[in-house]
């Protein structure tokens, strides 16, 4: 019995760079010019774990996002790994969603891709860290969702068993397929594109959705983008918490001496 | 009544405490909008936990006890949650930004509508246009800055924050409220995910809250090849190892060991960071910390700006030395 899988990536800066980003604080925007991007590590592990199901059990693997034009090469690099096909959820509406609105957004996507027993997503995104846009999507989907997953065991078609991840420990989750589950970046290690996946790649069918295709559905383009988006930034202040530094200085071996000293004379011993 | 609700999550029928400090924080804000704190607790045979959550400040609870709640289950107690909320129409919903209340709190802000905000560092009202608003502060890029951010026109304003970021109140026996037993209105049949078992691992876990001395490290461990240097450093002071988030994704530690914001927040007696530049993500996991000390080869780093002492150097020198200069204080280590 075949499965069909849909896998929501995120492009996102690359965390090697976040130093380089800043706020405007006139705006509260993120000024992130010049940075470069990578698919969001997790969701690599996502599509990674697709592509395993599909081995096992036959079915196809599509990956959508939702960004601007150049979120195509996250699309891209999923298709090199071996996914099938690749949908593009990209209109000026869309911009400035918080994860209500990008969760509303990708599920117009998922519609209407519209064949599927299960749907991945990474646990949470480098950028924004939220981890909210997996349950808010199965939300919108009125699917059954688990997120912090560590392991996911196919029974078949329509049941899956998943470890997910808890403080000291994990819970056993039976689900009902279709589902959503987001999975934690430990579930697998994830392969690398190989020569000949990135020239099938370019023969591979990328669907481009905008805002008309999802009104189609009967969604609302007043729920999408920053219209759409309950949460608004108010202001961007500089943080009150700051230590007045005494540098030790010197030979390494004399720092070192000098740390110890200083550190029992402040009782942190 | 302007009510702020928090939901508190149980496990095997013992409160967590991030749920205490939540309570804490909704009694503080309440004397703010001049309005009442209520928990929502759900569990099985969980009737005795309501009573202490009075005694934590809640001047009602609403008290779900079902068999079928026995442990979390991530299609019912959204549903459930939600349409609580929705009878009692609160200005604000806390809820601990546990691996738990990061699952739930996102299905509920969508069922509605509303917005929610991750891991706030801290939360306070402030009156705009006329409006009492959440303000909920989370980290922002660049350098030491922080952001506002507000759900301006829809209700209730929903916040998860990380356990050990707002300070837990004293329980005081003498607090009354009302307990309002809820039926939780599901069936099994309403369970497509169905959580069958818990099951111990203590490999997922350490208490990293209760060290009292941390030695933490970021990315510029790689340049020594990994984390081994940090260890032999903790085992010589007799502290935790811990990191930034790269040095999660290298994998030089598992991520309850990662510091910071969307990690964990620590308040030890003694804070080492090393390798680490100091993002604000990463230092409001430490900055209450009573001592703080900075290792870092860059002058420039932010983290001189969270230190008590600071260091400017090659870790892959200075390590060394302090591992040698703290066996002599402790030559068992
Ligand atoms: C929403 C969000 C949430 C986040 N949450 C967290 C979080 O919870 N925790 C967290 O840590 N981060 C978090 N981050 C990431 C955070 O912004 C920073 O990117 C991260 O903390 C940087 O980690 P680092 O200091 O280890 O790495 P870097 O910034 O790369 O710093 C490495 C440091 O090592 C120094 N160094 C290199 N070699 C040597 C040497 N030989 N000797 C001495 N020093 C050396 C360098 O000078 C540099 O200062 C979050 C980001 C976002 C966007």
């Amino acid at each position: 019995m075949p499965i069909d899988i849909i896998v929501c990536i995120k492009q996102v800066p690359d965390p090697e760079y976040f130093d380089k980003i800043t706020l405007d604080s006139a705006t509260g925007t993120i000024r992130r010019t010049g940075i470069p991007v990578i698919t969001n590590p997790a969701d690599r592990h996502a599509v990674e774990e697709a592509l395993r199901i599909r081995e096992e059990f036959g079915g196809s693997v599509t990956v959508l996002t939702m960004g601007p034009p150049q979120a195509r090469k996250s699309i891209d690099e999923a298709l090199a790994m071996g996914a099938d096909r690749g949908a593009l959820l990209c209109d000026q509406v869309f911009a400035g969603a918080d994860t209500l609105s990008t969760a509303y957004i990708l599920s117009g996507g998922i519609n209407l891709i519209g064949r599927y027993d299960l749907i991945l997503c990474g646990n949470e995104t480098v950028d924004g860290s939220t981890g909210q846009v997996p349950a808010q999507l199965s939300e919108f989907l009125g699917l059954p969702h688990t997120t912090h997953a560590r392991r996911i065991d196919m029974i078949d078609d329509r049941r899956a068993v998943i470890e997910r991840v808890v403080e000291n420990g994990y819970l056993r989750v039976e689900m009902e397929l279709p589902a959503v589950v987001a999975v934690l970046k430990r579930i697998n290690t994830y392969r690398l594109p190989t020569v000949m996946g990135i020239m099938e790649a370019s023969q591979k069918e990328v669907l481009e959705l905008g805002c008309s295709a999802c009104e189609s559905l009967g969604m609302n383009s007043c729920d999408m983008g920053l219209e759409g988006s309950p949460t608004r930034v108010a202001e961007v202040f500089e943080s009150p918490q700051r230590r007045r530094v005494e540098m030790l200085t010197g030979e390494p071996q004399e720092i070192a001496k000098q740390l110890v000293r200083r550190l029992h004379q402040l009782d942190a011993l | 009544m302007k009510e702020i609700v928090v939901w508190a999550e149980q496990k095997e029928n013992r409160l967590q405490p991030v749920s205490l400090e939540l309570l804490e924080k909704a009694r503080e804000l309440s004397d703010q909008i001049n309005g009442s704190v209520v928990a929502v607790l759900m569990g099985h045979q969980c009737r005795p936990q309501a009573d202490e959550l009075i005694h934590y400040g809640a001047s009602r609870v609403f008290c779900v006890d079902d068999p079928c709640l026995s442990f979390y289950q991530s299609d019912l107690y959204p549903k459930i949650l939600a349409r609580i909320l929705s009878d009692i129409s609160p200005e604000i919903v806390l809820i601990g930004g546990t691996t738990i209340g990061m699952d739930l709190a996102p299905r509920v802000a969508a069922k509605l509508r509303t917005g929610l905000t991750a891991h706030c560092v801290n939360l306070n009202i402030e009156t705009i246009d006329g409006k009492d608003q959440l303000i909920q502060v989370v980290p922002g890029w660049g350098g030491n800055m922080l952001v506002k951010i507000i759900c301006p026109e829809r209700r209730p304003q929903m916040a998860t924050v990380r356990p050990g970021v707002m300070e837990m109140g004293k329980p005081d026996k003498n607090r009354r409220g009302v307990v309002i037993p809820v039926a939780a209105g599901v069936s099994e049949k309403d369970i497509k995910s169905k959580t069958i078992e818990f099951i111990r691992d203590s490999s997922e876990d350490i208490s990293i809250e209760e060290a009292d001395i941390i030695v933490s490290g970021g990315f510029g461990l790689d340049s020594a090849g990994g984390f081994a240097l940090i260890e032999e450093l903790a085992r010589a002071i007799r502290g935790e190892v811990a990191g930034t988030r790269p040095a999660f994704d290298q994998g030089y530690i598992p991520e309850f060991r990662m510091i910071g914001q969307s990690g964990r927040t620590v308040k030890p007696r003694l804070f080492i960071s090393v390798g680490a530049s100091g993002a604000i993500h990463y230092t409001t996991g430490f900055s209450k910390s009573k001592v703080i000390v900075g290792i870092d080869k860059n002058p420039k780093a932010p983290i001189f700006d969270m230190a008590d002492l600071g260091i400017v150097g090659d870790l892959r020198k200075i390590i060394p030395c302090l591992i040698e200069e703290f066996k002599k204080e402790d030559p068992q280590k």
